[in-house]
C-alpha cells in the first residue's frame, strides 16, 4: 500500500486510459527503453482501433491500406469466424514497419495493457525494424505506406479500365507465385536498360580504347578465363546469360520478359512482387522479431515497476498477459502447435542475459565470448541488430535452453510408417538439436527451390522450370499444377516444370503446362 | 512524444469490397450450396442468415508447396519426457491431433454466415413471375392522377386555397383596397371629434373625414377581398401507370385426405412462393385461400399453421378466388397469378365444374396458374406417365390442353418441390409464352 500512497510516482492507476495518460507512458517507457537498453526508434505514431478494424486489418495482410481481392475476403470471414467463435482473441496490437513505425493499439485494451503494448510494439518491434540489417536492406520504411496507397488506385483503376475479371485472373496468378517472387539472394538489378546499354557501351569503348594488339600474342593457356567470355561456344550459354538465367523470382521474370503480358498487367505482378519482398524480411525474423519485443516488454514493464511507476495490480495484470503470450504447450499437448516463437525468442535472449551475468561452466565451454562478459546489453543489440532467426538460433541457442526445453529431433521418413527420435538433450544431442532448429528457421531454404533455367525465345519460347528436389520432398500435386497454370497464363506459352534431385541430378518428375481447351 | 490518432471514428466495413468479390467468386458455388440446404428440406430457413462451407471450386489458392508424404525431414519438437535416440513413435494417422509437427490451420476448412439478403439472391438468382413483362408493355390500362401544376378553371373541389389567397392578396396591394383598419381608424377619429365641443373647424373636418370614409368603403366594394380572377385550381393529369399490380393466389387443400406429408410438402412449396414473392416483387399481394369442402380466404399465420379438416370439394377454393377477383382485383388492373396444391382427391362430380370453372373464366383473368400435385412416394412410379392420374389431375389436363399459361407438376419428395418450383417460375428468356 505504501506504493500506492507515494500515489504521484504512478503512471497510471485503474483499467481506464485516455490519451494524456498513453503520452505520459510513452514518455516514461520510452525515456527508459533509450537510457537502459540503448534501444533507437522510428518516430511512433498510435492509432487507436476498434476490434472491427482489427479484423480489417487482420485480412489485408496486417497493412491499413490494401488493394482490393477476393482472397483478402476469405481471409476476413475465417478470422471473424474465429474471432466470433472464441477461438482466438484478437492481438492487443498491430505494428506495421514504416517510418514514422505506425501502432494499432485496440480500444478494448486496459491502460495497463496499452503501457506493454507501448513497450512491446513501440519500442520492441520498432528497434527491431529500424537496427535489424535484413530490414534495413530490403524493406523500405519510409516509402511503403504510400506504395501501398499506389498500388490500391492503381488496382482500382485498373479495375475500372480492364474489368474486375480480367484484373482478378492476373492477380490470382501473381498470388500463386508470391512465394516464388521474391530475390532470396540478391537485390533487384536496379539499372534501367537505358543505363544498362549505357554501361555496356562504355565497356566496349573502355575495351577499344585500351586495346593493345601485343595481347594477342600471349600464349593461349593463359586466356582460358577470358575465352569463354568472348566466344561463346553454346547458342544456349548465350541466351542463358542474356535473359540472366537461371532466375529464381519467377514474378520478377515473368513481369520483365513475358511476351502476352499488357504494361498494366505487368505492374500489378510488380507490385504483387514489391508487396511479397516488403514481407520477406518479416518472415525470416519471427523469433527474433517477436522475442526482442517480448524481451523489452518485459525488462521495461518490470524496469518500471520497480521505479514504482506501475502499480501491483496492473503489474499483476501484466504479468498474467506477458505469460500468456509465451505460453509453450509440449509436443503431445492437444494445444501444440508448432514452437511458440515469442516464448523461443524469449527465452534466448533471457539466456544470453543470464550467460553474461551468471554463467556457468558450461556456458563457458560453449559461448566463452558472452559467458561472464556481463555486457549482455550489448550482444543482444548486436544480435537484433545482425541476425535472422536461422543464424541466431545456430549461433545462441545454449544446452542450458535446450534441456530447458527438452527439445528432441524426430526424423520423419515419409515412406516409414514410423518417426524415429534422431537426438535429445544430451551432450551428442545439443549440437544436432541446434542446427536441425536452425534448419527449419530457414525459409529461404525450406521453400521449394524453382527457377526458371532456360527459354527459347526465337524459338518454340517454352518456359523451362526446375524444381530442385531437396531430401525427396516434391511438390503437392494439386498446388502444383493449378500454380503452372496460372505460370502459363502469364507467360502465354508451354511451360514445363522438371523436378531434379538436388544432390545426384537425376530427374524426378516432369510436368508440362499446356494451353487450356 | 507520439502521434496520437483515433481511428475508431473511420469508416467501418473496410473489407466490404472483399467480401463481395469473394462471394461473387463463390457464387455458383454458393448458390448449389443453398439450393440442396433447400432441398434437403428446410425452406422456411431461406428466410434467414446461412451458414454456409466454405467453397472449394474457385476459391482455393494454389502455390507451389512441399507434398506432406514425401521425403525426409527433420522435426524439432518441445517436451520430451522419456525418449532417448533411436526410439521409434508410430506415424499417427492424417488428421489426428499431433499427427506431425508444424500443424497448419485448415483455413479452406470452415463455415461462415452468409447474410438473409445475399442467401435469397443466391437462391431466387434467374427466376420471375411468366409474362409480368409483357403485360406491362402491352396493357397500360390504369392510370394515375398526378399533380400538375395549376389552372384557372376546375371544379370547386380542386380549389388550391393557398395559391388563390396569394393572388387575392397580390391584387389587393396592388390595387390598394382599403384597410379594415384604416375604416376604423377614420370612423374613431369621427366619433371624438362628435364627442368634443362642436366648432367650425370640428364640422368641417368630420364632413370631410365622412367623405372619406364613404369613399373608402365603395372602394372596398368595388374591388373584392377574393376576387374570381384570383381563384387558382389544382390541376391534374391523368397518367398512365404501367400495370404492374400482381396478386399471387395460393389455393391450397387442406381436407382429411391430406395426410401430414401432404399438408407440410404443399406448405414448404407455398412458403417458397411466398419468399420468392416477397423477395422479388415489392408490391406483390398475396391472397391465402385453404379449403376443405368449403373455402375461405385467410391470413398468413393461419394458412401455414392452423389445422383444419374436412372433405374436398375443389371448386370452393375456385369460386372463393373467383369471388376475391371480382371483389377487389379487376383483372384490368391486376396481373393475377394462381398456385394451388393439392392431393388430386376430389369429390365425385366437382372435377367438372373446376374445368367449367377455370375454362369459363379464371383462366381468362389469370396471367398464370400453377398446380402442384403431391402424390405418395410410392405412388410416384405409377404416376410417372402423365397419362394415370387422380381425378383432378385428369381434369386438369384438359384445362392443360387449351391455356398455355396453366402448368402442373407432381411432387412426390421434398427434393422435388424445389425443382418443380423451378421449373414453374424459371425466367423464359425472350419466349413469348411459358
Amino acid at each position: 500500500m505504501a506504493r500506492f500512497a507515494a500515489g504521484s510516482g504512478l503512471l497510471f492507476s485503474g483499467s481506464d486510459w485516455d490519451f494524456q495518460m498513453l503520452s505520459r507512458a510513452y514518455d516514461a517507457i520510452e525515456a527508459i527503453a533509450v537510457e537502459d537498453l540503448h534501444l533507437d526508434v522510428y518516430p511512433v505514431q498510435m492509432e487507436i482501433i476498434s476490434s472491427e478494424q482489427m479484423l480489417d486489418a487482420y485480412s489485408s495482410v496486417g497493412m491499413p491500406l490494401m488493394y482490393r481481392h477476393w482472397s483478402f475476403g476469405k481471409h476476413f470471414l475465417y478470422q471473424q469466424l474465429l474471432y466470433h467463435k472464441g477461438g482466438r482473441g484478437l492481438a492487443y496490437e498491430l505494428v506495421i514497419n514504416s517510418n514514422p513505425c505506425i501502432v494499432y493499439l485496440m480500444e478494448e485494451n486496459t491502460m495497463a495493457l496499452q503501457a506493454l503494448v507501448t513497450a512491446h510494439a513501440a519500442l520492441g518491434h520498432n528497434h527491431f525494424f529500424k537496427n535489424n540489417q535484413l530490414f534495413r536492406q530490403w524493406a523500405d520504411a519510409g516509402s511503403i505506406l504510400s506504395y501501398l496507397d499506389f498500388a490500391k488506385g492503381y488496382i482500382a483503376r485498373c479495375e475500372e479500365r480492364h474489368g474486375l475479371a480480367a484484373v482478378e485472373a492476373i492477380l490470382d496468378a501473381a498470388h500463386a507465385l508470391m512465394e516464388q517472387g521474391v530475390f532470396r539472394y540478391r537485390r533487384p538489378p536496379k539499372l534501367s536498360p537505358e543505363k544498362q546499354k549505357e554501361g555496356v557501351r562504355e565497356r566496349l569503348e573502355y575495351e577499344e580504347r585500351s586495346y593493345n594488339d601485343l595481347w594477342r600474342t600471349l600464349p593461349a593457356q593463359s586466356k582460358d578465363g577470358q575465352r569463354d567470355k568472348s566466344k561463346p561456344e553454346d547458342g544456349a550459354a548465350e541466351r542463358k546469360a542474356s535473359l540472366n538465367l537461371p532466375e529464381e523470382n519467377l514474378l520478377y521474370f515473368l513481369e520483365k520478359n513475358s511476351l502476352v503480358l499488357e504494361p498494366w498487367q505487368r505492374e500489378i505482378l510488380r507490385i504483387v512482387r514489391i508487396i511479397a519482398q516488403y514481407f520477406y524480411p518479416q518472415r525470416q525474423t519471427q523469433v527474433m522479431n517477436e522475442g526482442c519485443a517480448t524481451f523489452v516488454h518485459y525488462t521495461l514493464m518490470n524496469t518500471l515497476f520497480d521505479r514504482g511507476m506501475i502499480g501491483e495490480g496492473s503489474m499483476l495484470e501484466i504479468l498474467k498477459n506477458h505469460s500468456n503470450v509465451i505460453f509453450q504447450p509440449a509436443f503431445d499437448d492437444p494445444r501444440f502447435s508448432g514452437i511458440n516463437p515469442y516464448a523461443l525468442g524469449l527465452d534466448m535472449m533471457q539466456d544470453i542475459q543470464r550467460m553474461a551475468t551468471e554463467p556457468t561452466a558450461e556456458d563457458r565451454d560453449w559461448f566463452p565470448g558472452i559467458a561472464g562478459s556481463g555486457d549482455w546489453r550489448e550482444i543482444l543489440l548486436d544480435a537484433w541488430a545482425n541476425h535472422r532467426d536461422e543464424s541466431f538460433i545456430r549461433q545462441y541457442l545454449s544446452p542450458a535452453l535446450i534441456r530447458k526445453w527438452r527439445l528432441f529431433v524426430l526424423a520423419d521418413t515419409a515412406s516409414e510408417p514410423h518417426y524415429e527420435v534422431a537426438s535429445i538433450h544430451n551432450e551428442r544431442g545439443y549440437e544436432k538439436i541446434r542446427s536441425a532448429l536452425a534448419d527449419s528457421y530457414d525459409i529461404g531454404a525450406n521453400r521449394p527451390d524453382i527457377q526458371v533455367v532456360d527459354v527459347d525465345l526465337l524459338g518454340d519460347r517454352q518456359l523451362r522450370l526446375q524444381h530442385k528436389v531437396k531430401d525427396g520432398i516434391v511438390l503437392e500435386d494439386a498446388g502444383r499444377d493449378a500454380t503452372l497454370r496460372h505460370i502459363r497464363r502469364l507467360w502465354g506459352y508451354d511451360v514445363s516444370l522438371v523436378g531434379v534431385d538436388a544432390e545426384t541430378g537425376a530427374i524426378l518428375y516432369e510436368r508440362n503446362a499446356h494451353p487450356e481447351g | 512524444m507520439p502521434i496520437f490518432i483515433d481511428r475508431r471514428l473511420n469508416p467501418k466495413d473496410k473489407s466490404l469490397g472483399n467480401r463481395q468479390r469473394f462471394i461473387r467468386r463463390a457464387h455458383n458455388e454458393l448458390k448449389q450450396s443453398i439450393r440442396d440446404r433447400i432441398r434437403a428440406g428446410r425452406i422456411a430457413d431461406v428466410d434467414a442468415e446461412h451458414a454456409v462451407s466454405m467453397p472449394v471450386k474457385g476459391t482455393s489458392e494454389p502455390s507451389f508447396s512441399d507434398a506432406r508424404d514425401s521425403g525426409r525431414r527433420r522435426h524439432v519438437l518441445p517436451g520430451n519426457k522419456h525418449f532417448t535416440p533411436g526410439d521409434r513413435l508410430p506415424r499417427p494417422a492424417p488428421g489426428m491431433p499431433g499427427s506431425g509437427p508444424g500443424l497448419k490451420d485448415q483455413e479452406d476448412d470452415f463455415r461462415f454466415v452468409l447474410s438473409r439478403e445475399e442467401v435469397l439472391d443466391l437462391f431466387f438468382e434467374d427466376l420471375e413471375l411468366p409474362d409480368m413483362v409483357k403485360v406491362n408493355l402491352k396493357e397500360i390500362l390504369a392510370f394515375k392522377p398526378r399533380r400538375a401544376g395549376f389552372t384557372t378553371t376546375g371544379s370547386p373541389t380542386s380549389i388550391n386555397v393557398g395559391r388563390t389567397m396569394r393572388n387575392s392578396h397580390g391584387r389587393r396591394i396592388a390595387l390598394r383596397r382599403p384597410k379594415r383598419e384604416d375604416l376604423d381608424a377614420i370612423a374613431r377619429e369621427i366619433a371624438v371629434l362628435e364627442n368634443d365641443a362642436p366648432s367650425a373647424a370640428a364640422r368641417e373636418r368630420i364632413a370631410a373625414l365622412r367623405a372619406e370614409l364613404e369613399r373608402l368603403e365603395r372602394r372596398r366594394r368595388l374591388i373584392a377581398y377574393v376576387d374570381p380572377v384570383d381563384i387558382r385550381y389544382n390541376r391534374f393529369d391523368a397518367q398512365p401507370v404501367p400495370n404492374a399490380n400482381a396478386v399471387m393466389f395460393c389455393l391450397m387443400d387442406v381436407s382429411g385426405s391430406m395426410g401430414e406429408r401432404e399438408k407440410d410438402m404443399a406448405k414448404r412449396f407455398f412458403v417458397l412462393l411466398h419468399l420468392f414473392l416477397k423477395r422479388r416483387y415489392d408490391a406483390t399481394e398475396i391472397v391465402f385461400i385453404r379449403h376443405t369442402h368449403q373455402a375461405q380466404e385467410v391470413d398468413e399465420e393461419t394458412f401455414f399453421y392452423c389445422p383444419q379438416s374436412g372433405g374436398t370439394v375443389v371448386s370452393t377454393a375456385l369460386e372463393e378466388m373467383r369471388r376475391i377477383i371480382e371483389e377487389r382485383y379487376p383483372s384490368s388492373e391486376w396481373n393475377i397469378y394462381a398456385a394451388q396444391a393439392s392431393d388430386g382427391d376430389n369429390f365425385a362430380t366437382d372435377s367438372e365444374r373446376c374445368i367449367a370453372l377455370l375454362d369459363g373464366e379464371i383462366m381468362r383473368l389469370c396471367q398464370y396458374f400453377a398446380y402442384v400435385e403431391i402424390i405418395d412416394e410410392r405412388e410416384s412410379h405409377i404416376f410417372g406417365s402423365t397419362k394415370n392420374g387422380t381425378s383432378l389431375w385428369h381434369a386438369y389436363e384438359t384445362v392443360c390442353a387449351h391455356w398455355p399459361n396453366f402448368q402442373m407438376r407432381r411432387i412426390a419428395t421434398p427434393a422435388d418441390i424445389y425443382s418443380v418450383f423451378r421449373q414453374l417460375f424459371t425466367r423464359r428468356a425472350g419466349a413469348p409464352n411459358g
